[in-house]
Protein backbone atom coordinates (compact mmCIF):
# COMPACT_ATOMS: atom_id res chain seq x y z
CA UNK A 1 0.00 0.00 0.00
CA UNK A 2 2.68 2.18 0.96
CA UNK A 3 4.73 1.42 -1.93
CA UNK A 4 1.64 1.80 -4.52
CA UNK A 5 1.70 5.16 -2.86
CA UNK A 6 4.90 6.27 -3.66
CA UNK A 7 5.05 4.65 -6.97
CA UNK A 8 1.47 7.55 -7.69
CA UNK A 9 3.61 10.05 -5.94
CA UNK A 10 6.34 9.69 -8.58
CA UNK A 11 3.90 9.81 -11.29
CA UNK A 12 2.79 12.87 -10.04
CA UNK A 13 6.10 14.17 -9.88
CA UNK A 14 6.71 13.31 -13.36
CA UNK A 15 3.37 14.71 -14.58
CA UNK A 16 4.48 17.52 -12.92
CA UNK A 17 8.01 18.04 -13.90
CA UNK A 18 6.90 17.25 -17.70
CA UNK A 19 4.54 20.27 -17.46
CA UNK A 20 7.26 22.68 -15.91
CA UNK A 21 9.92 22.02 -18.08
CA UNK A 22 7.32 22.36 -20.78
CA UNK A 23 6.10 25.81 -19.36
CA UNK A 24 9.80 26.64 -19.20
CA UNK A 25 10.62 25.94 -22.48
CA UNK A 26 7.87 27.65 -24.26
CA UNK A 27 8.72 30.95 -21.92
CA UNK A 28 12.68 30.91 -22.54
CA UNK A 29 11.84 30.49 -26.32
CA UNK A 30 9.87 33.23 -26.80
CA UNK A 31 8.28 33.52 -30.49
CA UNK A 32 9.76 30.03 -31.62
CA UNK A 33 7.66 27.22 -29.49
CA UNK A 34 9.69 24.45 -31.22
CA UNK A 35 13.43 25.95 -30.53
CA UNK A 36 15.37 23.29 -29.38
CA UNK A 37 18.08 23.56 -27.13
CA UNK A 38 21.42 21.22 -26.54
CA UNK A 39 22.84 21.88 -22.63
CA UNK A 40 26.64 20.83 -21.83
CA UNK A 41 27.01 19.80 -18.45
CA UNK A 42 30.30 17.34 -17.22
CA UNK A 43 32.30 18.22 -20.66
CA UNK A 44 29.53 16.20 -22.77
CA UNK A 45 26.77 17.54 -25.50
CA UNK A 46 23.41 16.65 -24.54
CA UNK A 47 21.59 15.28 -27.03
CA UNK A 48 24.54 13.68 -28.71
CA UNK A 49 22.27 13.47 -31.64
CA UNK A 50 19.64 16.16 -32.44
CA UNK A 51 17.24 15.82 -35.37
CA UNK A 52 15.64 18.97 -36.27
CA UNK A 53 13.93 20.54 -39.70
CA UNK A 54 15.55 22.84 -42.04
CA UNK A 55 15.17 26.51 -40.41
CA UNK A 56 14.80 25.55 -36.86
CA UNK A 57 17.16 27.99 -34.88
CA UNK A 58 19.23 25.46 -32.13
CA UNK A 59 20.27 27.01 -28.85
CA UNK A 60 23.66 25.48 -27.04
CA UNK A 61 23.85 26.56 -23.16
CA UNK A 62 26.75 25.90 -21.32
CA UNK A 63 26.06 24.78 -17.33
CA UNK A 64 29.78 23.24 -16.72
CA UNK A 65 31.85 25.81 -14.98
CA UNK A 66 34.82 25.68 -17.43
CA UNK A 67 34.50 27.15 -20.95
CA UNK A 68 33.59 25.42 -23.63
CA UNK A 69 32.66 26.34 -27.39
CA UNK A 70 30.55 24.73 -30.12
CA UNK A 71 32.03 24.66 -33.67
CA UNK A 72 31.12 23.01 -36.89
CA UNK A 73 33.88 20.23 -37.87
CA UNK A 74 34.60 22.19 -40.75
CA UNK A 75 35.35 25.09 -38.84
CA UNK A 76 33.57 27.55 -41.06
CA UNK A 77 30.36 26.68 -40.87
CA UNK A 78 29.27 27.45 -37.38
CA UNK A 79 31.37 28.60 -34.69
CA UNK A 80 30.63 30.35 -31.23
CA UNK A 81 32.87 32.71 -28.95
CA UNK A 82 34.36 30.80 -25.53
CA UNK A 83 30.76 30.27 -23.50
CA UNK A 84 31.51 30.77 -20.05
CA UNK A 85 28.87 29.38 -17.10
CA UNK A 86 25.08 29.76 -18.48
CA UNK A 87 26.29 31.36 -21.79
CA UNK A 88 24.39 30.66 -24.77
CA UNK A 89 25.30 30.27 -28.87
CA UNK A 90 22.58 29.85 -31.31
CA UNK A 91 22.46 28.87 -34.59
CA UNK A 92 19.64 28.63 -37.06
CA UNK A 93 20.42 25.15 -39.43
CA UNK A 94 18.59 26.38 -43.29
CA UNK A 95 20.27 23.34 -45.40
CA UNK A 96 19.87 19.64 -44.62
CA UNK A 97 22.58 17.73 -43.72
CA UNK A 98 24.30 15.96 -40.96
CA UNK A 99 26.36 18.67 -38.64
CA UNK A 100 29.04 17.40 -36.79
CA UNK A 101 30.70 19.66 -33.99
CA UNK A 102 32.65 20.05 -31.43
CA UNK A 103 33.85 22.06 -28.34
CA UNK A 104 37.28 23.43 -29.91
CA UNK A 105 39.02 23.88 -26.16
CA UNK A 106 38.00 19.87 -24.89
CA UNK A 107 37.78 18.69 -28.11
CA UNK A 108 37.21 14.96 -27.27
CA UNK A 109 33.75 16.82 -27.27
CA UNK A 110 31.68 15.92 -30.09
CA UNK A 111 28.22 15.62 -31.15
CA UNK A 112 26.03 16.34 -34.32
CA UNK A 113 22.68 18.09 -35.53
CA UNK A 114 20.96 16.29 -37.88
CA UNK A 115 18.92 18.53 -40.70
CA UNK A 116 15.84 17.71 -42.49
CA UNK B 1 56.96 5.04 1.96
CA UNK B 2 54.82 1.73 1.45
CA UNK B 3 56.38 -0.53 -1.40
CA UNK B 4 53.57 -0.43 -3.59
CA UNK B 5 54.58 3.30 -3.84
CA UNK B 6 57.62 2.58 -5.75
CA UNK B 7 58.02 1.62 -9.47
CA UNK B 8 60.90 -0.26 -9.98
CA UNK B 9 62.73 0.35 -13.38
CA UNK B 10 66.11 -0.85 -14.70
CA UNK B 11 67.64 -1.46 -17.83
CA UNK B 12 71.52 -0.99 -19.75
CA UNK B 13 71.34 0.11 -23.12
CA UNK B 14 72.91 2.84 -25.92
CA UNK B 15 76.47 3.25 -24.34
CA UNK B 16 75.73 5.31 -21.69
CA UNK B 17 74.79 2.70 -19.34
CA UNK B 18 71.99 4.18 -17.81
CA UNK B 19 69.87 2.27 -15.00
CA UNK B 20 66.75 4.17 -13.51
CA UNK B 21 64.75 3.82 -10.48
CA UNK B 22 61.91 5.58 -10.35
CA UNK B 23 60.45 5.99 -6.45
CA UNK B 24 57.22 8.46 -6.71
CA UNK B 25 55.85 9.38 -3.99
CA UNK B 26 51.87 9.41 -2.98
CA UNK B 27 51.80 13.32 -3.56
CA UNK B 28 49.33 15.22 -2.76
CA UNK B 29 50.10 18.08 0.12
CA UNK B 30 53.62 16.83 0.75
CA UNK B 31 55.60 17.60 -2.44
CA UNK B 32 58.20 14.83 -3.88
CA UNK B 33 61.75 15.64 -4.84
CA UNK B 34 62.93 13.54 -7.97
CA UNK B 35 66.71 13.09 -8.38
CA UNK B 36 68.31 11.74 -11.70
CA UNK B 37 72.13 11.39 -10.74
CA UNK B 38 73.92 9.12 -13.37
CA UNK B 39 70.71 7.46 -14.64
CA UNK B 40 69.59 6.50 -10.96
CA UNK B 41 66.33 8.48 -10.45
CA UNK B 42 65.32 8.36 -6.85
CA UNK B 43 62.25 10.63 -5.41
CA UNK B 44 62.62 11.84 -1.98
CA UNK B 45 59.52 12.95 0.38
CA UNK B 46 59.90 16.88 1.12
CA UNK B 47 58.62 17.87 4.44
CA UNK B 48 56.25 20.49 5.20
CA UNK B 49 57.44 23.20 6.47
CA UNK B 50 60.48 23.30 9.18
CA UNK B 51 60.62 19.48 8.51
CA UNK B 52 64.29 20.03 7.12
CA UNK B 53 65.81 16.46 7.45
CA UNK B 54 63.95 15.41 4.91
CA UNK B 55 64.80 17.75 2.56
CA UNK B 56 67.74 17.29 -0.02
CA UNK B 57 70.51 19.41 -0.27
CA UNK B 58 70.83 20.15 -3.87
CA UNK B 59 74.29 20.78 -4.98
CA UNK B 60 75.81 24.36 -6.34
CA UNK B 61 76.86 24.98 -9.67
CA UNK B 62 73.87 23.69 -11.67
CA UNK B 63 71.36 25.14 -13.61
CA UNK B 64 67.93 25.48 -12.12
CA UNK B 65 64.58 26.50 -12.89
CA UNK B 66 60.95 26.37 -12.16
CA UNK B 67 57.82 25.44 -13.90
CA UNK B 68 55.06 26.45 -13.31
CA UNK B 69 51.38 25.89 -14.91
CA UNK B 70 47.91 26.20 -16.00
CA UNK B 71 48.00 30.16 -13.86
CA UNK B 72 44.29 29.98 -15.69
CA UNK B 73 43.83 33.53 -14.59
CA UNK B 74 40.26 34.95 -14.99
CA UNK B 75 38.93 32.17 -13.40
CA UNK B 76 36.36 32.83 -10.40
CA UNK B 77 34.35 29.80 -9.75
CA UNK B 78 34.80 27.02 -7.09
CA UNK B 79 37.11 26.04 -5.35
CA UNK B 80 39.19 28.65 -6.03
CA UNK B 81 37.76 32.55 -6.35
CA UNK B 82 40.82 34.03 -6.46
CA UNK B 83 43.17 32.63 -8.86
CA UNK B 84 45.10 35.99 -8.56
CA UNK B 85 45.88 35.30 -5.04
CA UNK B 86 47.50 31.43 -5.72
CA UNK B 87 49.53 32.75 -8.45
CA UNK B 88 51.21 35.16 -5.97
CA UNK B 89 51.59 32.53 -3.53
CA UNK B 90 52.97 30.48 -5.77
CA UNK B 91 55.78 33.20 -7.08
CA UNK B 92 56.34 34.01 -3.49
CA UNK B 93 57.35 30.30 -3.00
CA UNK B 94 59.43 30.56 -6.06
CA UNK B 95 61.14 33.79 -4.31
CA UNK B 96 61.88 31.57 -1.03
CA UNK B 97 63.95 29.36 -2.98
CA UNK B 98 67.20 28.71 -1.74
CA UNK B 99 68.62 29.40 -4.97
CA UNK B 100 67.00 32.04 -7.82
CA UNK B 101 66.12 30.25 -10.92
CA UNK B 102 67.28 30.75 -13.96
CA UNK B 103 64.37 31.42 -15.44
CA UNK B 104 60.60 29.98 -15.41
CA UNK B 105 59.24 28.11 -17.45
CA UNK B 106 55.38 28.66 -17.57
CA UNK B 107 53.46 25.34 -19.22
CA UNK B 108 50.33 27.20 -20.51
CA UNK B 109 47.05 28.05 -19.52
CA UNK B 110 48.33 31.25 -18.45
CA UNK B 111 44.88 32.57 -19.06
CA UNK B 112 41.11 31.32 -18.73
CA UNK B 113 39.43 32.97 -21.79
CA UNK B 114 42.47 34.59 -23.49
CA UNK B 115 41.23 38.52 -22.29
CA UNK B 116 44.08 40.83 -22.72
CA UNK B 117 43.56 41.65 -18.73
CA UNK B 118 43.91 38.05 -17.94
CA UNK B 119 47.41 37.99 -19.95
CA UNK B 120 48.34 41.34 -18.44
CA UNK B 121 47.39 40.32 -15.04
CA UNK B 122 49.93 37.23 -15.11
CA UNK B 123 52.52 39.47 -16.52
CA UNK B 124 52.40 41.83 -13.68
CA UNK B 125 52.44 39.55 -11.50
CA UNK B 126 55.80 37.77 -12.94
CA UNK B 127 57.56 40.92 -12.80
CA UNK B 128 57.50 39.95 -8.63
CA UNK B 129 59.51 36.79 -9.76
CA UNK B 130 63.26 36.53 -8.75
CA UNK B 131 63.98 35.54 -11.92
CA UNK B 132 65.68 36.97 -14.83
CA UNK B 133 63.40 35.28 -17.99
CA UNK B 134 60.36 33.67 -18.54
CA UNK B 135 59.76 31.48 -21.38
CA UNK B 136 55.92 30.39 -22.10
CA UNK B 137 54.08 27.76 -24.46
CA UNK B 138 50.37 28.15 -25.04
CA UNK B 139 47.13 26.30 -23.67
CA UNK B 140 44.24 25.50 -25.13
CA UNK B 141 42.54 28.35 -22.84
CA UNK B 142 45.29 30.66 -24.73
CA UNK B 143 44.32 29.86 -28.38
CA UNK B 144 40.49 30.67 -27.66
CA UNK B 145 39.18 33.15 -30.49
CA UNK B 146 41.82 33.96 -32.10
CA UNK B 147 44.34 30.73 -32.38
CA UNK B 148 46.82 32.05 -30.66
CA UNK B 149 47.54 35.57 -32.15
CA UNK B 150 47.42 37.49 -29.13
CA UNK B 151 49.28 35.37 -27.25
CA UNK B 152 52.26 35.08 -29.69
CA UNK B 153 52.18 38.25 -30.14
CA UNK B 154 53.23 38.91 -26.40
CA UNK B 155 54.88 36.04 -25.11
CA UNK B 156 56.11 34.21 -28.57
CA UNK B 157 58.69 36.70 -30.20
CA UNK B 158 61.15 34.58 -32.73
CA UNK B 159 58.72 31.70 -32.22
CA UNK B 160 57.56 29.98 -35.39
CA UNK B 161 54.72 28.39 -36.45
CA UNK B 162 51.98 28.01 -33.93
CA UNK B 163 54.71 29.25 -31.08
CA UNK B 164 57.39 26.57 -31.27
CA UNK B 165 60.88 27.52 -30.41
CA UNK B 166 64.15 25.98 -28.45
CA UNK B 167 67.29 27.26 -26.97
CA UNK B 168 69.86 26.42 -24.97
CA UNK B 169 71.27 27.38 -21.59
CA UNK B 170 73.99 25.87 -19.33
CA UNK B 171 74.84 22.76 -22.48
CA UNK B 172 71.05 21.77 -21.72
CA UNK B 173 68.84 22.02 -25.28
CA UNK B 174 65.12 23.27 -24.02
CA UNK B 175 62.41 23.00 -26.76
CA UNK B 176 58.75 24.33 -26.42
CA UNK B 177 56.10 22.99 -28.53
CA UNK B 178 52.53 24.24 -28.71
CA UNK B 179 50.13 21.23 -29.29
CA UNK B 180 47.09 23.04 -28.37
CA UNK B 181 46.95 24.44 -32.41
CA UNK B 182 44.21 22.93 -34.87
CA UNK B 183 42.54 20.68 -32.53
CA UNK B 184 40.37 18.82 -34.80
CA UNK B 185 36.70 17.26 -33.46
CA UNK B 186 37.69 14.23 -31.18
CA UNK B 187 41.25 14.10 -31.21
CA UNK B 188 43.60 14.52 -28.74
CA UNK B 189 46.39 17.39 -28.16
CA UNK B 190 48.27 17.29 -31.79
CA UNK B 191 51.54 18.78 -32.77
CA UNK B 192 51.15 18.69 -36.70
CA UNK B 193 53.49 17.36 -39.69
CA UNK B 194 55.20 21.07 -40.10
CA UNK B 195 56.20 21.39 -35.92
CA UNK B 196 56.91 17.65 -36.60
CA UNK B 197 60.18 18.00 -39.02
CA UNK B 198 60.81 21.83 -37.41
CA UNK B 199 61.85 19.55 -33.97
CA UNK B 200 63.37 16.84 -36.20
CA UNK B 201 65.63 19.79 -37.62
CA UNK B 202 66.24 21.47 -34.52
CA UNK B 203 67.66 18.21 -32.28
CA UNK B 204 69.50 16.98 -35.75
CA UNK B 205 72.58 18.95 -34.84
CA UNK B 206 73.12 18.29 -31.31
CA UNK B 207 75.11 15.25 -29.89
CA UNK B 208 73.11 12.42 -27.98
CA UNK B 209 74.82 13.25 -25.00
CA UNK B 210 73.08 16.72 -24.98
CA UNK B 211 70.36 16.60 -22.06
CA UNK B 212 67.12 17.47 -23.68
CA UNK B 213 64.02 19.40 -22.12
CA UNK B 214 60.86 19.39 -24.14
CA UNK B 215 58.20 21.50 -22.53
CA UNK B 216 54.09 21.44 -23.91
CA UNK B 217 51.13 22.25 -22.37
CA UNK B 218 49.11 19.06 -22.82
CA UNK B 219 50.88 15.76 -21.62
CA UNK B 220 53.12 14.05 -24.48
CA UNK B 221 52.41 10.67 -23.00
CA UNK B 222 49.16 9.26 -23.08
CA UNK B 223 47.31 9.58 -19.34
CA UNK B 224 43.55 9.10 -20.08
CA UNK B 225 42.61 9.68 -23.62
CA UNK B 226 38.82 9.24 -22.65
CA UNK B 227 39.83 13.45 -21.16
CA UNK B 228 41.75 14.42 -23.73
CA UNK B 229 44.92 14.04 -21.54
CA UNK B 230 47.43 12.96 -24.46
CA UNK B 231 48.52 14.02 -27.72
CA UNK B 232 47.58 12.15 -31.23
CA UNK B 233 51.39 12.41 -32.78
CA UNK B 234 53.58 12.56 -30.22
CA UNK B 235 55.13 9.17 -30.35
CA UNK B 236 56.46 10.81 -33.94
CA UNK B 237 57.79 13.33 -31.74
CA UNK B 238 59.36 10.79 -29.73
CA UNK B 239 60.53 9.05 -31.99
CA UNK B 240 63.47 11.96 -32.70
CA UNK B 241 64.54 12.58 -29.38
CA UNK B 242 65.27 8.37 -29.05
CA UNK B 243 68.92 8.98 -29.69
CA UNK B 244 69.69 11.49 -26.44
CA UNK B 245 70.58 9.90 -23.12
CA UNK B 246 68.90 12.08 -20.69
CA UNK B 247 65.13 13.56 -21.92
CA UNK B 248 62.72 15.23 -19.52
CA UNK B 249 59.71 15.96 -20.71
CA UNK B 250 57.39 18.87 -18.62
CA UNK B 251 53.89 19.40 -19.05
CA UNK B 252 50.95 20.63 -17.74
CA UNK B 253 47.13 20.78 -18.36
CA UNK B 254 46.22 17.95 -15.97
CA UNK B 255 46.61 19.73 -12.90
CA UNK B 256 48.07 17.21 -10.77
CA UNK B 257 51.73 16.04 -10.82
CA UNK B 258 52.38 12.55 -12.42
CA UNK B 259 55.75 11.12 -13.35
CA UNK B 260 56.72 8.27 -15.47
CA UNK B 261 59.74 7.09 -16.96
CA UNK B 262 60.29 4.85 -20.45
CA UNK B 263 64.05 4.47 -21.85
CA UNK B 264 65.83 7.63 -21.05
CA UNK B 265 62.53 10.00 -21.22
CA UNK B 266 61.20 11.04 -17.99
CA UNK B 267 57.91 12.48 -18.05
CA UNK B 268 56.32 14.89 -15.92
CA UNK B 269 53.41 17.13 -15.58
CA UNK B 270 53.00 20.14 -12.85
CA UNK B 271 50.32 20.52 -10.70
CA UNK B 272 47.86 23.91 -11.36
CA UNK B 273 48.64 27.69 -9.67
CA UNK B 274 45.07 27.90 -10.18
CA UNK B 275 42.56 24.52 -9.21
CA UNK B 276 42.94 20.86 -8.61
CA UNK B 277 41.38 18.39 -10.95
CA UNK B 278 40.39 15.27 -10.50
CA UNK B 279 42.55 11.78 -10.91
CA UNK B 280 41.92 10.30 -14.66
CA UNK B 281 38.50 8.88 -14.47
CA UNK B 282 37.87 9.39 -10.39
CA UNK B 283 35.09 11.66 -11.64
CA UNK B 284 32.18 12.19 -14.58
CA UNK B 285 34.50 14.88 -16.34
CA UNK B 286 37.43 16.53 -15.66
CA UNK B 287 36.04 19.75 -14.69
CA UNK B 288 37.78 21.86 -11.34
CA UNK B 289 37.83 19.61 -8.24
CA UNK B 290 35.56 21.24 -5.53
CA UNK B 291 37.81 21.25 -2.40
CA UNK B 292 37.32 22.61 0.99
CA UNK B 293 39.14 26.24 1.35
CA UNK B 294 41.62 24.85 3.94
CA UNK B 295 42.36 22.16 1.45
CA UNK B 296 43.11 24.26 -1.63
CA UNK B 297 46.66 25.58 -1.80
CA UNK B 298 47.89 21.81 -0.95
CA UNK B 299 46.38 20.90 -4.24
CA UNK B 300 48.43 23.81 -6.26
CA UNK B 301 52.07 23.84 -6.41
CA UNK B 302 55.40 24.78 -8.64
CA UNK B 303 57.64 22.67 -10.14
CA UNK B 304 61.03 23.53 -9.71
CA UNK B 305 63.89 21.37 -11.60
CA UNK B 306 68.01 21.79 -11.06
CA UNK B 307 70.49 20.48 -13.68
CA UNK B 308 73.63 19.43 -12.66
CA UNK B 309 76.78 19.98 -15.13
CA UNK B 310 77.97 16.71 -16.57
CA UNK B 311 76.95 14.61 -14.78
CA UNK B 312 73.74 13.87 -16.25
CA UNK B 313 71.97 14.93 -13.05
CA UNK B 314 68.51 15.91 -13.40
CA UNK B 315 66.17 16.94 -9.89
CA UNK B 316 62.68 17.38 -10.39
CA UNK B 317 61.20 18.98 -7.13
CA UNK B 318 57.30 19.38 -6.47
CA UNK B 319 55.76 21.59 -4.22
CA UNK B 320 52.64 22.72 -2.57
CA UNK B 321 51.43 26.47 -1.66
CA UNK B 322 50.34 24.69 1.37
Amino acid sequence: MQRNTRVLGMAALAVLGLALASFAGRASAGENPAAPQITIDNFSFTPTTLTVAAGTQVTWVNHDDIPHTVVSEDKTTFKSRALDTDEKFSFTFSKPGTYTYFCSIHPKMTAKVIVH
Amino acid sequence: MAPNDEILYDHHHDGIDRRGFLRCMAWAGTGALCVLNGGVLTSYALGRSGDKDKEVKIPKGELAFVQISDSHMGFNKPANPDVVATFQAAIDKINALPIAPEFILHTGDVSHLAKPAEFDNVEQILKSARTSEVFYVPGEHDFVGDEGQQFRERFGKGAQGAGWYSFDKKGVHFVGLVNVANLKAGGLGSLGSEQLEWLEKDVKHLKSSTPLVVFAHIPLWTVYPEWGWGTDDSAQALAYLKRFGSVTVLNGHIHQTMQKVEGNVTFHTACSTAFPQPKPGAAPSPGPMKVPAEQLRTLLGVTDVHYKQGEHALAITDSSLA
